[in-house]
């Protein structure tokens, strides 16, 4: 299925959780925040929630900044 | 490197802190250097970014050269107003970094000054969320007050716009801050060596942000700690009072007693 991720477009497995997008980026689920759809996912429940198609996903982390 | 005593510490928001420095870990040759600057710094309070991640070029995790007594301050940078600074910042704090946060919400790309009004808003926001609110503004008593009422922990204006070492442009806005506002008064931007931190000290700032004057140093670690020194002796001197300044001279030496009488 298709979502959109940092507002690129992706491919994804149908019944991909979170969990499994994250492995397959090989990220580490504790380095990075995720928002589904504008809300903030909880990262212990990053395998619970299954994507969609036409999901779209913010993949943030910390960098250096002032 | 604690100052002295540490019988007066920095507090903010509840919590006590043994130095008046805040660094940042921007613009740095290799994050490498981060722990060496907060060694020899003595800097307590830092601050980080939050971005994207990028797939293609996946870089190294500022966050594994913080050391774990840092209190990090993660930054709204990206903000262009009050709710992307809201997103921002409870991203920030999902990613289990605390509940700190300094408000930057900068809709000008040239200057990088920021929009007080949409500041205030956001302020608003995430203190009423529980977060301990640190907004970067122009030197601007009106949204300074505004933003006490709109319970921020501490307000943070600018010298000079960000990144240019130019020094305390904004000197007598400052002051008026510093002497209005009861809340920490952090001077952030545009400090461009340790004398002007240390002049933002001796005025009466209870801190100081520095990021670009260290991170382009060509020692970083030697400016680190000079920097650390700087705001430690400008702390030091508004605390002991400074003398009158005079039009005319005043002897240091007795003019009695001269052998000629």
């Amino acid at each position: 299925m298709r979502i959109t991720v940092n507002g690129k477009p992706e491919t994804v497995d149908d019944g991909a959780s979170l969990l499994d997008f994250i492995h397959m980026k090989n990220l580490e689920p504790g380095k990075v925040v995720i928002e589904l759809n504008l809300e903030i996912v909880d990262r212990k429940n990053l395998g619970d929630v299954l994507l969609r198609e036409n999901d779209s996903l913010e993949v943030v982390k910390f960098v250096g900044g002032g | 490197m604690n100052m002295r005593d540490n019988n007066d510490p920095l507090i903010i928001g509840g919590k006590t802190f043994a130095s008046r420095l805040l660094i940042g870990t921007g613009k740095y040759a290799a994050d490498t250097l981060i722990p060496k600057i907060i060694e020899s710094s003595g800097s307590r309070i830092i601050t980080v970014a939050l971005r994207r991640v990028d797939f293609e070029a996946e870089t190294d995790n500022v966050m594994k050269h913080i050391p774990d007594h840092m209190q990090l301050l993660p930054n709204t940078s990206g903000a262009r107003d009050a709710g992307e600074a809201v997103r921002i910042a409870r991203l920030a704090k999902a990613a289990g970094c605390g509940n700190w946060i300094k408000i930057e919400v900068i809709p000008d790309n040239v200057y990088l000054l920021p929009d007080g009004h949409e500041t205030v808003l956001a302020t608003e926001i995430l203190a009423r969320e529980g977060f301990v609110v640190l907004p970067y503004i122009q030197a601007d008593l009106v949204v300074a007050r505004q933003l006490v009422d709109a319970g921020a922990s501490a307000v943070m204006p600018l010298g000079a716009p960000i990144g240019t070492n130019k020094g305390l442009k904004t000197r007598e806005m400052l002051q008026i801050i510093i002497d209005e506002i009861d809340l920490p008064v952090i001077v952030d931007a545009g400090i461009g060596k340790p004398s002007h931190a240390c002049e933002a000290m001796e005025m009466g700032a209870d801190a100081c942000l520095v990021n670009t004057a260290i991170a382009s140093s060509s020692d970083p670690v030697a400016m680190g700690r000079a920097f650390g020194q700087a705001v430690e002796a400008g702390r030091t001197a508004f605390l002991a009072g400074m003398g009158p300044v005079k039009k005319k001279a005043d002897a240091s030496s007795p003019l009695t007693g001269f052998l000629r009488h």
